[in-house]
């Protein structure tokens, strides 16, 4: 597990661990039953405190993306990743339609905006 | 319900010409909690009162669930404490010291001490008026962790100490509160060093608890904003805790949800608010 914190970017620190750690998970970088490192082991590598390792496993947790086991840790939780690709289609769905609509309000063509979304997808 | 290693509530203690006032804050188990102030604000007042050093005027003071007053021998073993000064006898060495120890202690770890002694590399045939001051706080240290200590309490413990062995030391700290059993409080006027391990921040200033809650708590509410002298009149005085005017600006302490938009905001270290809050307090 690899997790980069940035005291210089203002986004809380549980956040960061939060969005890194669930990211990994979409990823597939970290696996389905998986051991997290224990939240003592996490905040005495990175030099933060317990209180915030353990708000952002309590809300991973919150989320489905872990699990834990007392007296055992933190694992990777199995399957909702589904649930989460599913969600962000939609969230992409009505973003396009957004963008649709804009197209339309000044008469932008379909073709125009194809192209312009191939080349965003070149960068 | 929470368990607390250290549970302080309205502590009162008067000196001629100062008073501890109504001093309550907790520390639960398994984190780290820095006593912040300046000289003379307290912190080895508090330290001692729980220690039964001295004695409280009125106030609980709960240690690891049992009252303070009346500790027993077998609760103290489980309370490691660590000074800025060693009291070891300057002639002795590491053998002698740990026989001594070894018949003080009930629970003192022969494996542990020399595991601890070989970690810090102290010297075995050296008497401790040669060890330098890092190395007899080191070798405290180690004292304190090996007779199964629970809660270890250190009063100043880094000051006098260079960054890398103040460093060392703070790992120390973070191993020990591995196993979630076992809680830290550590006074100290370097913010710098409290802010890299505390779970938890006391602010204690000319005897009053001015703040106590979790560190980045604390780091999240207060911005220092810097701004013209003619700004600073803007910002909203209750959320504004204290400042300071130079020639060419200002600088102030305040809410970090108060900081008007267009102003420029950094965030606010421990040691910048031990600054402005005190001199807050001055003022009055």
């Amino acid at each position: 597990m690899k997790i980069i914190i940035n005291n210089a970017s203002g986004v809380p620190i549980y956040e960061q661990i939060v969005s890194q750690i669930k990211n990994q998970i979409m990823t597939g970088e970290l696996t389905e039953g998986e051991a997290l490192p224990s939240m003592r082991l996490l905040a005495k590598e990175q030099r933060i405190s317990v209180i915030t390792t353990k708000r952002a496993y309590e809300e991973l947790e919150r989320e489905g993306f872990i699990y834990s086991v007392v007296g055992k840790g933190s694992f990777v939780a199995p399957k909702n990743i589904e649930v989460i690709k599913e969600q962000h289609l939609r969230e992409i769905e009505d973003k396009l339609r957004e963008a649709l609509a804009l197209a339309h309000l000044s008469g932008i063509e379909i073709k125009e905006l194809k192209e312009m979304f191939d080349i965003l997808a070149e960068e | 319900m929470v368990d607390f290693a250290i549970d302080l509530k309205n502590v009162t203690k008067k000196y001629d010409g100062f008073m501890l006032n109504n001093v309550s804050f907790t520390l639960p188990r398994g984190c780290i909690m820095g006593l912040i102030g300046a000289n003379g604000a307290g912190k080895s007042t508090i330290i001692k009162l729980m220690l039964g050093i001295i004695k409280k005027d009125s106030g609980d003071i709960k240690l690891l669930g049992c009252d303070s007053d009346k500790l027993s021998n077998e609760v103290k073993e489980r309370i490691g404490v660590v000074f800025d000064e060693s009291f070891f006898p300057e002639n002795m060495k590491l053998r002698e010291i740990e026989r001594v120890l070894a018949n003080i202690y009930k629970n003192w770890d022969e494996t542990v001490f020399a595991r601890y002694i070989s970690e810090f590399g102290l010297p075995q045939n050296v008497a401790i008026k040669d060890f330098s001051r890092g190395m007899k706080m080191k070798l405290s240290i180690a004292c304190a962790l090996s007779h199964n200590a629970e809660l270890l309490v250190l009063d100043e413990a880094t000051s006098g100490l260079d960054p890398i062995v103040r460093n060392e030391i703070l790992d120390i700290f973070l191993d020990f509160i591995q196993d979630e059993n076992n809680s830290v409080l550590i006074s100290s006027h370097i913010t710098s060093d409290l802010e890299k391990v505390c779970d938890y921040v006391t602010f204690i200033d000319n005897g009053k608890i001015i703040m106590s809650d979790e560190k980045d708590l604390i780091l999240e509410k207060y911005a220092v904003v810097k701004c013209s002298q003619d700004e600073i009149d803007k910002l909203p005085c209750e959320k504004t805790i204290g400042i300071r005017k130079n020639k060419f600006g200002a600088e102030a302490l305040t809410e970090t949800k108060a900081v008007p938009a267009d102003f420029i905001a950094e965030p606010a270290d421990l040691e910048k608010i031990m600054l402005f809050t005190a001199k807050k307090e001055n003022r009055k």
